[in-house]
């Protein structure tokens, strides 16, 4: 009994704040506070027409597809080698790739800052944090690869070349549909990591800020509060529709190759 | 018959492990050829050689004439069945046995007709449409012997292909298997652990023993002329005795510890055995025991039942004899009227000169 009261306790500590976001998202008032004053869909509309807003929902957009495709890309290449290839050294290397997902971002941020801005004498730009969100993006991809990888028989790329493919065409016609649904879980996923992070991006940067950067900067005045509550409750609505995605993406690979479920993120 | 596989000085090397040592083998054109031997012995890594997936560390592997250096997987005249099958779970059965023809420049209806032939080769007409991961492990197989025969190989390789199906399913495929093979004309190459399976199946039959061949020989001659003790008692069961070779001649006169002096023909010893001792094999379906009123004009030791082991068409019995190391076993058919003695029940035991197998050390 006591346990279930825990419980329920806890999933209101932990989505009660989320579920204020869009009762006030909708709030015909400017101060965040009960009792609501009515139905309005006003600062959605004024998200529409503010152009610093769509600015750095470019900028974050264009910074979670790139990172998402180039994290992926790595990820692949290293749930690939993890799994199928037998090298000197893999244990410590893999352990090398899967530190920064218990690295903290601000150490990330301030390295590649120091690197870019004092080392190299770089001016930051949507690239810096292309480069950063590729780098924590990674071990989550690999994490995702290496369940789609290790499922896969090792006999079948060598079946398709033994059936006459090249290497490659092993690669593209067996393994790459194989593990087809672990790549899109794995692009949705570092996508919707990148978008919503703060901290790496708020330190690289430049003068065009990400949206969560630009959201910060609207805390500042509580007039705008409202439109920050809007913005956020589309980011949510946002990130669990492409969570779901990718988990389906995940439990169909899973039964495609006819296997049983062994955990995932969800 | 002329050869169609020869590897000359094969050699193999994972790291400092030496997995295949000097491998000298010849496989003919049409035979259906195994590879038998106790697991890690080697027989998956000269498949996979043969097969293009492992590289020889030295020596020479010719497939029809060609030397295969350099020659990758998808460029040799082999297709292989893999011991999982292999059988990609995203295509149906159809799309499965036509992977290989992707790059055959033969029309649409042209390889679909070929496709139905290769299913109805191996019992699967009309399954063309069905999705492969839905499929039995007895269906999986044959999917795979299909897809590997369409592209009508000059050799095809089978690793342990029967290993996964039940008892009644393996022998069902046995036959089919055999079958299958007289029919395409194709070599066969089968890697199997199972003596049993090899016997029924093979024409030759290569056994080996951590990375090197110890004896190719048919059947038959595997069976009864065995050229080392672990090649005995890897095929079926074997007695061993203790032996003394006195003379050398045209017969070979042997002291058989617990069984008294004979005279063996040379061929049931080594080439180049001198006097020394031995071992000496006796297969236990050549020994008889002699029930109460039967008479024999074969040689005849006395002995006491040890251990009686009932299997509904034979009875094996462990026989102990004075000055035998250890007891005989002795299978006997359970033919109508014969008893089943009782352990500790004294009795005779037939045997004969014509079946021992004199064996160094
Ligand atoms: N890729 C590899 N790297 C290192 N050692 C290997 C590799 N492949 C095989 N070996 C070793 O080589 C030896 C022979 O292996 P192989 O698979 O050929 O045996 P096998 O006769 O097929 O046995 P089984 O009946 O168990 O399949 C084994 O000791 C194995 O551990
Ligand atoms: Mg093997």
């Amino acid at each position: 009994m006591s346990l279930r009261i825990y419980a329920i306790a806890y999933l209101i500590f932990l989505y009660a704040p989320i579920v204020l976001l869009p009762i006030f998202a909708f709030n015909d008032g400017s101060i965040i506070a009960f009792p609501l004053q009515g139905f309005t869909t006003q600062w959605f509309g004024e998200l529409a027409t503010t152009a610093a807003l769509h600015e750095a929902v470019g900028n974050s957009l264009t910074i979670a597809v790139v990172s998402a495709l180039l994290a992926t890309c790595l990820g692949m290449c290293a749930a690939r080698a993890g799994t199928m290839a037998e090298f000197p050294g893999k244990r410590g290397i893999t352990g090398f790739i899967m530190l920064p997902l218990v690295l903290p971002e601000i150490i990330v941020a301030v390295s590649l800052l120091v690197v870019v801005v004092r080392v190299m004498g770089l001016s930051l730009g949507n690239w810096t944090i292309i480069l950063a969100h590729t780098l924590i993006c990674t071990p989550f991809c690999i994490a995702i690869l290496n369940g789609a990888f290790q499922n896969l028989d090792r006999s079948m790329e060598e079946a398709a070349m033994d059936l006459g493919q090249s290497r490659w065409g092993a690669f593209r016609l067996v393994t790459l549909p194989l593990v087809a649904p672990g790549i899109v879980s794995s692009l949705l996923i570092s996508f919707t990591i990148s978008l919503d992070e703060f901290i790496i991006a708020f330190f690289l940067s430049g003068n065009s800020p990400t949206m969560p950067v630009y959201i910060w900067g609207l805390l500042r005045f509580p007039d705008k509060l409202p439109v920050v509550m809007a913005l956020g409750t589309i980011l949510v609505a946002l990130s669990i529709l492409l969570l779901t995605l990718a988990e389906i993406m995940r439990r169909r690979g899973l039964a495609r190759a006819g296997l049983k479920d062994t955990g995932g993120f969800l | 018959m002329t050869d169609l596989i020869t590897l000359q000085g094969v050699n193999k090397y994972y790291g400092d492990y030496h997995a295949l040592r000097q491998i000298d083998l010849k496989i003919r054109q049409g035979e259906f050829f195994s590879l038998l031997g106790p697991s890690g012995c080697g027989k998956t890594t000269l498949l996979r050689t043969i097969a293009g997936f492992e590289e020889t560390s030295s020596g020479s592997l010719h497939i029809d004439g060609r030397d295969m250096r350099g020659v990758s997987a998808n460029h040799r005249p082999t297709n292989m069945v893999f011991q999982s099958y292999a059988i990609f779970p995203h295509l149906s059965v159809g799309e499965n046995v036509a992977f290989g023809l992707r790059k055959d420049p033969r029309g649409k209806a042209e390889k679909a007709r070929a496709v139905e032939r290769a299913l109805e080769m191996v019992g699967l007409g009309g399954y063309g449409g069905r999705r492969a991961h839905a499929l039995s492990g007895g269906q999986r197989q044959r999917v795979a012997l299909a897809r590997a025969l369409i592209l009508e190989p000059k050799v095809l390789l089978l690793d342990e292909p029967l290993s996964a199906l039940d008892k009644k399913m393996r022998e069902q495929m046995q036959v089919e298997l055999m079958r299958l093979q007289r029919q395409v004309g194709i070599t066969f190459i089968l890697v199997t652990h199972d003596q049993e399976e090899a016997l029924v199946m093979s024409d030759r039959i290569a056994v080996m023993f951590e990375g090197e061949i110890g004896q190719l020989d048919d059947p038959e001659t595997l069976y009864r002329r065995p050229n080392s003790k672990r090649v005995a008692s890897f095929i079926g069961l074997m007695n061993f005795l203790r032996g003394r070779v006195t003379e050398v001649g045209a017969q070979i006169e042997v002291e058989v510890a617990g069984l008294g002096r004979c005279a063996v023909p040379a061929e049931q010893a080594p080439a180049g055995a001198a006097p020394g001792d031995m071992s000496i094999g006796i297969r236990p379906e050549t020994l008889a025991i002699l029930f109460e009123g039967e008479t024999t004009d074969r040689r005849v030791v006395r002995g006491m039942v040890d251990e009686v082991v009932y299997y509904g068409d034979m009875t094996y019995y462990d026989v102990r004899i004075e000055g035998v190391e250890k007891p005989l076993t002795i299978s006997m058919k359970n033919l109508i009227g014969r008893p089943v003695l009782d352990v500790g029940t004294a009795t005779r035991v037939a045997w004969d000169e014509r079946s021992l197998v004199l064996l160094a050390g």
